[in-house]
């Protein structure tokens, strides 16, 4: 099994930097590699000059890690776990109080409640600010809104743009794709390959295709219809929408609508929309698939 | 006809009220949304629906039997789906399928042909020999899927059921959402993607342990004036203080 084959890539100072795919992409092997917690058989990787493999000590001291699976000592209340962590790092919680106040002052009331009974949300917020409280350089950040709520995913990335305004880089993984808006540049990443790296809106100007989004009174007829149209070269759901995109030699949009209202769709509507990167991540994988 | 029915229902921990006395019902084929916040209390509502957790008070029936009476009935009647641990990796495709027949009382004797027809309409037939464990994860969430409802329950419980899985196959998970609809099988559904929230024929959201809205995704948005579910989402969670807590 191959996780990662050739990856090649460069996070400037200050930027949030994310990386884009689902589970089993090669995400995790990745920062592991890059927090110096496994070795990569072949290629070479630097942070902030410092080599994985020579300078791995170096390297351990000026980077944060937040793994995806809470690893915080459930049973050592909210204090004594950041307290922990600040000690590993020769430093103390009032040293870089500054740093993560945003975030510990939220769970701060709590500091006396052992780790393992706080909520989610609050156990991300715990182990946000121990993966700060050393003034990291670059802060990891292992697919941190996976099954979070919608508000607190928003929540989340409010604080990291927080930490970023204090000039901390910040290297993210999500498998939700409409986060990579939020993120300075994007790598999409699939079965262990990058696909793309660019600004969100990079990914978005170089998509090959117009995109149209198509509503109708009964969606998943309108579903079965659109994929009759051998003009129609790639159609999927979006939520309230359908997304397609055509093949202009075989199909225009005025005879596709004509052709759906024959077939006697309902409150149709066609527009052009702006691609999604999701839009972008799906035709990205159909072409590898090809 | 009503699949679930549920009454003033209310679960307290201590002096927590995960569950404030909230009352919906469910109708026969419907793909029904059950969103909230981390918090809100839907793990604890799902857990007495299914039989697993008794009320404090409040009453509900699900596929017509008692909840807090009559849970293992319940149970008979449902199919459950967790997002944490649906399938045994170290077990075959086929294997799976086996043991989850047996569990739900599947007869003997239609075993291999249920087995047949389901690897049939997951297009598995190749597979049947390999390892849960070996196949990717959108595999595995419509092998999950399809084990849940393999005795043909009158309702599914699905939890977060597409957690991570790449766009592609998590738009060909609803599609088998909406064949089970289709097929007169309820579905109650979690998820935090709100383009998902769109494929509900109707949609709740709970937020403090109630139930602070319920309705189509369309007449939400009207409700509260806004473009988007997300939007919705956003408006009603706002309002939430006691999630964190």
């Amino acid at each position: 099994m191959q996780a990662l084959s050739d990856v090649s890539f460069e996070v400037e100072k200050g930027e949030i930097f994310g990386l884009i795919g689902p589970d089993g992409a090669g995400k995790t092997t990745l920062f592991r590699i890059l927090t110096t917690l496994i070795l990569a058989d072949s290629g070479t990787a630097t942070l902030n000059g410092w080599d994985m493999v020579r300078d791995y000590r170096k390297i351990r001291d000026n980077v944060g890690y937040m793994p995806g699976r809470f690893s915080l000592y459930q049973n050592m209340t909210v204090e004594e776990n950041l307290n922990f962590f600040a000690t590993l790092f020769h430093t103390t919680i009032a040293e870089n109080y500054d740093l993560v106040k945003d975030i510990y002052s939220r769970i701060e009331p709590f500091k006396k409640r052992m780790a393992g009974k706080l909520s989610g949300g609050m156990k991300q917020k715990l182990a946000l600010s121990c993966a700060l409280i050393h003034r990291p350089l670059v802060l990891f950040l292992d697919e941190p809104t996976t099954g979070i709520d919608p508000m607190s995913r928003k929540e989340l990335w409010a604080m990291l743009r927080g930490l970023k305004s204090q000039g901390i880089t910040i290297v993210v993984s999500t498998p939700y794709m409409d986060e990579a808006m939020l993120c300075d540049r994007i790598a999409l990443i699939q079965k262990g390959k990058i696909m793309s790296i660019d600004t969100p809106q990079g990914i978005i100007g170089r998509f090959p295709q117009k995109v149209f989004a198509v509503k109708a009174d009964n969606m998943s007829r309108l579903l079965s219809s659109l994929r009759e149209y051998a003009g129609v070269r790639s159609c999927h759901t979006f939520g309230e929408f359908h997304h397609i995109t055509i093949d202009n030699e075989q199909l225009t949009i005025d005879s596709l609508r004509d052709a759906l209202v024959e077939a006697g769709h309902k409150n149709l509507e066609i527009k052009e929309i702006v691609p999604t990167i999701e839009d972008c991540f799906m035709e990205l994988t159909s072409e590898t698939r090809a | 006809m009503s699949v679930i029915k549920v009454e003033n229902l209310t679960k307290h921990f201590g002096n927590f009220i995960a569950v404030n006395n909230i009352t919906f019902q469910v109708e026969k084929g419907e793909i029904f949304g059950f969103l909230g916040v981390n918090g809100a209390g839907k793990t604890t509502a799902m857990r007495m629906l299914c039989g697993l957790s008794q009320p404090t008070s409040g009453s509900g029936t699900v596929a017509g039997y008692d909840i807090a009476s009559q849970s293992e009935d319940v149970k008979k009647h449902i199919g459950y789906m967790s997002q944490k641990f649906a399938l045994y990796e170290d077990l075959k495709v086929w294997e799976n399928m086996r043991l989850y027949a047996g569990i739900y009382g599947v007869p003997r004797s239609e075993i291999p042909a249920v087995i047949d027809r389901m690897l049939a309409a997951l297009g598995f037939e190749s597979e049947k020999n390999t390892l849960v464990k070996e196949l990717p994860l959108g595999w595995k969430q419509k092998l999950a899927f399809s084990v849940s409802i393999i005795h043909r329950p009158e309702i599914v419980f699905l939890d977060e059921p597409t957690g991570g899985v790449d766009p592609a196959a998590r738009r060909q998970f609803w599609e088998f959402i909406y064949k089970a609809a289709d097929e007169g099988i309820t579905v109650f559904v979690t998820t935090h993607y709100m383009d998902e929230a769109e494929y509900c024929h109707r949609v709740s959201i709970m937020v403090d342990g109630r139930i602070e809205a319920l309705d189509t995704p369309a007449r939400l948005k009207q409700q509260f004036s806004v473009a988007s579910m997300d939007d919705v989402f956003t408006k009603l969670a706002r309002k939430a203080e006691g999630g964190e807590q």
